[in-house]
């Protein structure tokens, strides 16, 4: 059986004492190393720097960059171990997001049918308010 | 007899109102996020006088049903932030008036939230 391909959300922190090249470097080491782990990397963001809910090494803030990443479980976990080698990383999550995605939009779907189903029904009842709009 | 009935209701009464100032004091200055029902709004009704039956409670609604909420994400910390106490802790339902299944998501995102430093464990103090 082919490993599924899934996708995924990995995001980290990086230190914030680096000069500014330095962390660009980091960065795209984290997308190259997921290329050669195996998922292709869909989006990159910089969300810029932060402050730290509590203290990570030491450090108070952190620059936190938010990868959106596809690839089956087993490059997931050797980006995650890369990552955890990584030094200038100082924190990191990966959250699963395919089955969130088919769940939002599986919600706007019926939400959708239900508001083009609204407008027929707003007519059957001949409401006050939508009243005026069809006249 | 009416008018022990009613004494008696207006004692409860009291205490009902004086116990919940008691147990509002820790947890009074809770971070209020936007548009969000305060816990205690709902609960001095019966104040004065008044029998038991008069006790008004506001009812609570789920924020995420009512502004139609779909996705409560981990990274949407404004959000998640009016949902956790002073000191980090995750607000209880019965405080919020969120929905079961909203308060399972929001739980799972503000846990992960915590673990990647958005939010805290534990505020310090």
């Amino acid at each position: 059986m082919p490993q599924q391909q899934r996708i995924y959300e990995v995001m980290f922190i990086v230190r914030p004492d680096l000069p500014e090249e330095e962390t660009e470097r980091v960065i795209s080491t984290v997308e190259s190393s997921a290329t050669t782990a195996g998922v292709s990397v869909k989006n990159a963001e910089r969300m810029g720097k932060r402050r730290l809910a509590y203290k990570v090494r030491k450090f108070h803030d952190g620059l936190y960059v938010l990868l959106t990443v596809e690839g089956p479980g087993s490059a997931i976990a050797e980006l995650e171990r890369r990552l955890r080698v990584t030094e200038p990383v100082i924190k990191y999550i990966t959250v699963r997001v395919d089955e969130e995605q088919k769940r939002l939009a599986k919600v706007k779907k019926i939400r959708d049918s239900k508001v083009r189903q609204q407008p027929k029904s707003a007519e059957a009842a001949a409401g006050t308010e939508p009243a005026p709009v069809t006249a | 007899m009416a008018d022990e009935e009613t004494k008696e209701a207006g004692a409860t009464g009291a205490t009902a109102t004086a116990t919940p100032v008691v147990h509002d004091a820790p947890r009074g200055p809770r971070p209020g996020g936007p548009g969000r029902r305060p816990g205690p709004g709902g609960r001095p009704g019966g104040r004065g006088e008044g029998g038991p039956r008069k006790f008004f409670r506001r009812k609570k609604v789920c924020k995420f049903c009512v502004e139609k909420i779909d996705s409560i994400n981990y990274k949407d910390v404004r959000l998640l932030q009016g949902f956790v106490a002073e000191r980090g802790k995750i607000v209880p339902r019965r405080l919020t008036g969120v929905c079961t299944p909203h308060q399972r998501r929001l739980a799972a995102a503000i846990k992960q939230a915590r673990n990647i430093a958005l939010l805290p464990f534990a505020a310090r103090y």
